[in-house]
């Protein structure tokens, strides 16, 4: 290998490493941004309410739907597990605790990142692209306070309250198949998740669901402020936030369960 | 005459290729004064540096003293209070109706609906369109009434300079007659100064100045009203859509090339 072909090489790992830190710095600038206008500008109470219930509300039936399967589907993969080591009255615990630890909020940031972050990011695409966010700063209305802040703490709030159902209805799920279809004691499913399942797992659950609000609602928006180059850029922006929200939701979970273990 | 707005030597890059290669512009005070150019010729671009929508790469954009090239956030909102944007497709947020776009500016400032409704009904007069279409969402409104309302929207923050983003672009020959009468209303009622970005060359009977850009710089700064006897070969060739001439026309490059 000759020294300009070294060279090429440092220079190509050298531009790529300095674009990623880039990006990573505009990206965290952007929440840092959001969260000096959320405590130094009035809060538009209005728009929070109206995001909360566009990313929370209307996605209750999706989340039901997720939590109450999949509480279904544990229920009956667990027994048959336990089937073979006769720990059947252990089932109620295992998909309580798989719900509100896991599944739940897992599950219920996916659903929403699919439902509520990609119409976030196409929203503010479209604003971007059409010139509305241009109109909105020659009018002197503060973009984030308008269009990024209440998106970003609604959906940090009403996150959590999504994944509260998902979690109830998941064990509510698993109740049905163990008592209706595998005719195991409706006594035994109560008495296990009273057993063993703690207090500090729900709040678990439940601050991993925020930070996966603050993760779905912060790259959507910024996906979204930052869209470039007509509809078509609206829906690469669009694919872009669904893809990294997803995958940043999976990487942090691993994160946040190994840093509340430790709470 | 005084001066409204004073470009000097702005500058603008997009990757490799300069959109604005050292634009001096001197803009009348109280006048009418259009942008010409062909189409990608860096119009709406000069416009957008101009409000400080773009930043240039470098040069001077000075409105009442004040450089607003290099301004902060915080800052250019004292631009936007002087300064009015129409935008070439009216940018009206799809999610309000008209009476909320209109008043956006002073309802987000915290004005109850009841005081900015006769402000907003004032200011929709002044656009010549009616009470009607107060409460109706900008998809149920034509090309047209959209610019209007855009226009009235603009008007709401009293700009004392107004600018025009190709006010007639897809619009028909009589509602662009409309659009060109209503903007030299605003000019002769509100005594503002108009910035208009056109391709359209009825501008010139409104208009009270003409600047002509071509690869990135004003090539042409004449009277308006004496367009037509001008001798200057830029504004010859352009406002007689000539094939042949300094202007370099695709027809041009067609033929260079092959």
């Amino acid at each position: 290998m000759n020294v300009a072909t070294v060279t090429y090489i440092l220079d190509y790992i050298g531009i790529t490493f300095l674009a990623a830190c880039t990006r990573v710095g505009f990206f965290t600038m952007f929440l840092v941004h959001a969260i000096q206008i959320l405590f130094t500008t009035k809060l538009k109470i209005n728009k929070l309410f109206a995001q909360m219930n566009r990313i929370g509300v209307e996605s209750f039936n999706i989340v039901v739907l997720t939590g109450g399967f999949t509480g279904m589907v544990f229920a009956l993969q667990s027994y048959i597990g336990f089937q073979r080591v006769g720990g059947e009255q252990f089932i109620g615990a295992v998909v309580a605790l798989g719900m509100i630890r896991e599944l739940g909020p897992v599950l219920t940031g996916l659903m929403i990142t699919g439902r509520a972050g990609s119409a976030i990011t196409a929203e503010i695409g479209t604003m971007r692209i059409t010139e509305q966010i241009d109109a909105l700063r020659t009018l002197r209305i503060n973009t984030f306070q308008y269009l990024i802040v209440p998106r970003i703490l609604a959906s940090t709030i009403i996150v959590p309250c999504m994944t509260a159902f998902a979690m109830l209805f998941g064990v509510i799920g698993g109740y049905i198949i163990c008592v209706h279809v595998l005719q195991l004691s409706p006594e035994d499913y109560r008495s296990s998740i009273q057993n063993y399942v703690e207090l500090s797992d729900i709040r678990g659950g439940l601050i991993k669901s925020s930070v996966f609000g603050l993760i779905l609602a912060w790259i959507g928006t910024y996906k979204g402020y930052y869209t470039r180059g007509g509809a078509r850029g609206v829906g690469i922006a669009t694919t872009q936030s669904v893809v990294l929200s997803s995958t940043l939701i999976l990487i942090t979970n691993y994160f946040l369960t190994k840093m509340l273990e430790q709470l | 005459m005084a001066v409204a707005i004073q470009i000097k030597n702005l500058k603008k890059k997009f990757g490799d290729h300069w959109v604005s290669n050292g634009v001096n512009l001197d803009i009348p005070e109280g006048q009418m004064t259009a942008i010409i150019g062909r189409s990608g010729e860096g119009k709406s671009v000069l416009l957008k540096q101009i409000i400080g929508l773009i930043q240039p790469t470098s040069g001077h954009v000075i409105i009442e003293g004040t450089d607003i090239a290099r301004l902060s956030e915080t800052e250019l909102n004292k631009v936007f209070s002087k300064v009015g944007y129409v935008f070439q497709f009216a940018a009206l947020l799809d999610s309000l109706n008209v009476f909320e776009n209109i008043g956006i500016t002073l309802l987000e400032s915290g004005m109850s609906a009841q005081k900015v409704l006769p402000i907003v009904k004032e200011k929709l007069a002044l656009v010549h369109l009616t009470e009607d279409n107060l409460y109706k969402y900008p998809s149920e409104l034509s090309g047209g009434m959209r610019k209007r309302v855009g226009l009235a929207r603009t008007l709401v923050t009293n700009p004392k300079i107004i600018l025009y983003d190709e006010p007639t672009t897809g619009l028909d020959p009589i509602t662009a007659h409309i659009i060109h009468e209503l903007m030299y209303d605003m000019q002769q009622q509100l005594k503002v100064t108009s910035v208009v970005i056109s391709h359209d060359v009825e501008i010139f009977k409104y208009a009270d100045n003409v600047a002509l850009l071509y690869e990135g710089k004003i090539e042409y700064f004449g009277n308006a009203k004496t367009i037509w006897e001008s001798d200057n070969p830029y504004i010859y060739q352009f406002i007689r859509g000539l094939t042949e001439g300094p202007i370099k026309s695709d027809l041009t490059y067609f033929k260079d090339r092959y």
